[in-house]
């Protein structure tokens, strides 16, 4: 490993997650695959957190899931954005920019 | 939306666990056959690709239980679980399980009894419409009122929206086989208001009906309905025949109705009082009760502060008389409380009772419960060892622990089935609300709540035990050296089981020698071979005094030619009966015209001094001169001789007793006391007149006869009772008992609690012997190799004997210390119950002491004889 990456801050997985699905349709391995590229390899997704954020998420309504065929005629689970699931991704984003907008002037504040 | 999604998504997965988890693997696999895909892309070879994406994706199965163990469904699964486990360690030690559950059925049981008996007395409201809003009033001097109180109250007071004064009716009811007399009451016409229930056909009392005169109307039960009538319909509207007159029944109460002043009642009829009336007129008489309905808005407290201030201010237009002054103002409380005042501190004793006896129930199984988690030590530290967390393995011994009270919950609950109906079967005439006492839905959920409670009290302390159990000894668990701290909770809660029993056996001690010296009281005549009945005169013949008094001469000279009989006599009020007939006394030498107090009054026939052995002190008795036309005579009893007279000779002084009309009675003798209620504690003063010398010839009154032997007296019954209706068919003798069960009845109440008491007594006296032979019978196993090397080392059998009893004896010890205190703290609620012996009666606790010592040292013996026995070469070699 190149440079240190780091687990997903704790909390964000899910705004991660309805993010990277706003964009298109993915499986579970896609998202953590896009995840850590947009972040180059900043954050890293644990296989099994993201599984168990996947479950969760779906069960709250914001995601649909369904068996895709992909290429080389093999399965993968497809989770989709549901319209409640991209409000929650405008409500969570929007909370994330008040947040970081928050921590960033502390910091500057000290400077 | 996503509620439904969490459920639909939980249930589908409960149901079909096989195909979400074959879904779920696919995942998991998908997932990393792409990792795989994707570090070969990247250059790296086959296998090392496979590697790192197992590396990555960490142990596959560990990562399907924890998405698995991420829905709500998993909680499900784990309980599903932990009860099929639990099931199967109960059912495979059914001695345990049947034992625990047995005794928690029984704790269980009980108290569900209890509680069904005592909520609708204390606790349930009454069954009527805003119950709460129901008062009932008193007098504080006198109790009952007077109809002048009632009609005072009526004009004065703005805190009620109906009022209602009402007093017992007797009625014969005439045209069956036998007469029979019903139990109904007079009631002022708004009654039926006050309460809140109209009757469900026909109509209730109008206030024109209610007045001195008034047409003669009824209405009626619909238990009497159905059972006189049955339940024919046209009888609103049609007249029965009462006391020889014609009555209009003009309504019937629907079958729900329950009338809590008298429970027995099965018709009402208006009071009919006169509006106007003097000092000497019966509505000046205290015999009423009041209850009345609270105005919207107007609370107890403001009903009470109205009353009285009504009390205390007497209005010049409505004069009270000197005997219902309201000197001491007005009780106003609400009909529940009075309902219940007299039964509430034995009820509430009895509840405490049984629930000591229900927390001895559950210390003895959390006992057992310590003991067999002793035992299964070696299971928990393999299964910690194993990886299960202590959270886990708590929850999963909560879930036993739950199962087995539910066994025993259900169990409780068939016991308090059969409990309640042995309960009301044996509860003493005069609690109220018997009808109502059925398992309904608050009894059952207050069992399956106790339940619930007691799986967990039961459960925790072992389970927590039982986790904390450090590894390395337990999985050693063949060795026995090290003795478990639990020893110390065992012991502790064996000592709380002995203290607890001695707690409720010194108050059923207490209880019974209350009873022995209710039993020894002396009564002051000679209660054997002594039958008693009631004899009514109804009918309008008997409207004349003189053919009542020819009645009752004529009757008595029939029962005395019955063969077995050597005395009889009538009185107009019967010891130990319940009857209660006082009136006010004022002696010709206090000049002071106020009140000398008051004396019962028994008028009786000549004979019944000699019929009753009732001892002449001085003067002579009653004979056959003193009769109407010739000077009042009056006997009176040693109380009054003494509190009036003191060392002055009685004989020959005067007095006015009863309604003033002028004349006076003189004392002609002194006879002994007699107890009218067999716990007064002192004798009230009494005055004896004849039949027709009193201000009225009595219509019901009673019979004593006196025969030769006791069984004379049980079975002589039918052929006296001929004997008077050889005088006359129509008259009904009800109320027919020997004096001896007229005892037992006076006492019922008591033995009553007394047997409550002794049985919750005995049971902890039982659980408490189990708990200390357990424990004890425990610690010999443990210390089985100690006890060897002492019988190796040379230690008699008799010392090994010694050792283990003493250890037994010092648990008892410390228990009877710690119960002796608590006793004589917890004895202050029984003080109402008691009858000639104080609280801390020295006898009863030694007695007490002395039994609990007995009784261990035989739960004691058992296992300290098989210590004794133990062969060191045996034990030993064990090892």
């Amino acid at each position: 490993m190149d440079q240190p990456n780091t687990d997903v801050i704790q909390g964000t997985l899910d705004l991660l997650i309805l993010k990277t699905l706003s964009l298109q349709p993915m499986h579970g391995f896609g998202i953590a695959r896009r995840v850590e590229d947009i972040s180059r390899g900043v954050f890293k997704v644990n296989p099994g957190s993201l599984l168990v954020a996947l479950q969760r998420l779906e069960r709250q309504g914001w995601l649909d899931a369904e068996w895709r065929q992909t290429e080389n005629a093999r399965r993968a689970k497809f989770y989709t954005l549901t319209r409640a699931g991209r409000k929650q991704l405008d409500f969570e984003t929007a909370d994330w920019r008040r947040r970081a907008n928050a921590v960033a002037r502390l910091l500057s504040a000290e400077g | 939306m996503s509620i439904w999604r969490q459920l639909t998504r939980g249930l589908r997965t409960l149901a079909r666990r096989g195909e979400t988890d074959a879904e779920l693997n696919d995942e998991v696999r998908d997932y990393l056959d792409r990792t795989t895909a994707a570090n070969v892309a990247r250059g790296m070879s086959r296998s090392a690709a496979h590697r790192a994406a197992r590396l990555e994706l960490g142990n596959p199965t560990v990562t399907q239980e924890r998405v698995r163990n991420s829905g709500w469904e998993h909680g499900v699964e784990t309980l599903i679980v932990d009860v099929r486990y639990g099931l199967r360690r109960l059912r495979s030690n059914p001695g345990f399980t049947a034992v625990s559950a047995i005794t928690l059925a029984l704790g269980v049981g009980a108290t569900t009894v209890i509680f069904s008996a005592i909520n609708p007395i204390l606790f349930k409201s009454l069954p009527y419409p805003r119950a709460d809003h129901i008062l009932a009033v008193s007098d504080v001097s006198s109790g009952p009122v007077t109809f002048g109180t009632y009609r005072e109250i009526l004009q004065r007071s703005r805190s009620f929206d109906a009022l209602a004064p009402f007093k017992p009716w007797q009625p014969t009811l005439e045209g069956g086989s036998e007469p029979e007399r019903l139990n109904g009451q007079a009631v002022g016409s708004d009654f039926f208001r006050v309460l809140g229930v109209m009757p469900a056909r026909g109509r209730a009392f109008t206030a024109a009906e209610d007045r001195s005169g008034g047409p003669r109307v009824i209405v009626i039960s619909d238990a009497l309905w159905h059972r006189r009538f049955g339940g024919d319909q046209a009888i609103v509207g049609h007249t029965i025949t009462l006391d020889d007159d014609p009555w209009l029944v003009v309504g019937i109460m629907p079958p729900s109705f329950e009338d809590v002043t008298d429970a027995g009642a099965d018709l009402w009829m208006p009071l009919q009082y006169k509006t106007v009336f003097t000092p000497d007129d019966r509505e000046w008489g205290h015999h009423l009760r009041l209850i009345g309905r609270e105005r919207a808005g107007v609370t107890l407290a403001a009903a009470r502060a109205d009353l009285n201030q009504i009390a205390r201010a007497p209005r010049p237009d409505l004069p009270r008389v000197p005997w219902a002054s309201l000197a001491n103002g007005l009780r106003v409380e609400s009909l529940q409380d009075q309902v219940a005042d007299d039964v509430r501190p034995a009820l509430l004793a009895v509840f405490s009772a049984v629930l000591v006896l229900l927390v001895i129930a559950c210390v003895n199984v959390t006992n057992l419960l310590l003991a067999r988690g002793a035992q299964r030590r070696g299971e928990f530290a393999l299964r910690a060892a194993l990886g299960a967390e202590r959270g886990r393995l708590v929850r999963q011994l909560i879930t036993e622990s739950m199962l087995l009270s539910l066994f025993g919950g259900l169990l409780g609950i068939l016991v308090a089935v059969a409990g309640l109906r042995a309960f009301v079967a044996v509860s003493p005439a005069g609690l109220p609300r018997v009808a109502s006492m059925h398992l309904d839905g608050s009894a059952l959920t207050f069992g399956l709540l106790l339940t619930t409670v007691i799986g967990l009290a039961v459960g925790v302390l072992p389970a927590l035990h039982a986790s904390r159990d450090d590894l390395q000894a337990g999985l050693q668990e063949t060795s026995r050296r090290s003795v478990g701290e639990h020893h110390v909770t065992r012991r502790v809660l064996v000592v709380a089981e002995v203290a607890l029993s001695l707690m409720l056996l010194v108050s059923a001690g207490l209880l019974l020698r209350s009873l022995q010296r209710v039993f020894a009281v002396d009564v002051g005549f000679d209660s054997s071979n002594l039958l008693t009945m009631q004899v009514q005169l109804t009918g309008p013949r008997y409207r004349q005094d003189d053919a009542k008094a020819r009645f009752l001469d004529e009757a008595l000279d029939a029962v005395r030619r019955v063969p077995g009989v050597t005395e009889a006599a009538f009185t107009q009020q019967l010891p130990l009966s319940g009857e209660f007939d006082v009136y006010g006394v004022h002696l010709e030498r206090n000049s002071d015209p106020k009140d000398d107090g008051a004396a019962l009054r028994y008028a009786v026939t000549p004979d019944y001094f000699t019929a009753m052995r009732i001892p002449l002190v001085r003067g002579r008795l009653l004979n056959a001169h003193d009769v109407a036309g010739q000077p009042r005579a009056a006997l009176i009893n040693q109380s009054f001789a003494r509190s009036e007279f003191g060392a002055d000779d009685p004989i020959g002084q005067r007095f006015r007793f009863g309604p003033d009309d002028g004349q006076w009675y003189t004392v002609v003798g002194v006879v002994g006391d007699v107890k009218q209620a067999i716990d007064a504690l002192d004798s009230r003063k009494a005055v004896y007149i004849t039949p027709s010398q009193w201000h009225w010839v009595d219509n019901l009154v009673s019979l004593v006869v006196r025969t030769r032997s006791a069984s004379d007296a049980s079975s002589m019954a039918p052929t006296v009772r001929g004997a008077i209706w050889s005088v006359d068919r129509n008259q009904p003798v009800v109320r027919v008992a020997t004096m001896s069960t007229l005892v037992s009845t006076a006492t019922a109440g008591r033995r009553f609690a007394l047997v409550l008491f002794e049985v919750f007594g005995v049971a902890a006296l039982v659980l408490a012997a189990v708990g200390i032979y357990g424990v004890l019978s425990g610690s010999v196993t443990e210390r089985i190799r100690e006890i060897g090397v002492r019988a190796a080392m040379g230690a008699a059998p008799t010392d090994i004997l010694a050792l283990i009893l003493r250890q037994g004896m010092m648990l008892t010890a410390v228990g009877v210390a710690l119960g002796l205190i608590g006793a004589a703290a917890a004895t202050r609620g029984l003080v109402t119950m008691l009858f000639g012996v104080t609280r801390l009666d020295p006898p009863t606790y030694v007695g007490v002491v002395v039994l609990l010592f007995g009784v261990s040292a035989v739960a004691c013996w058992m296992p300290a004889w098989r210590a004794a026995r133990i062969d060191p070469s045996v034990t030993l070699r064990a090892e």
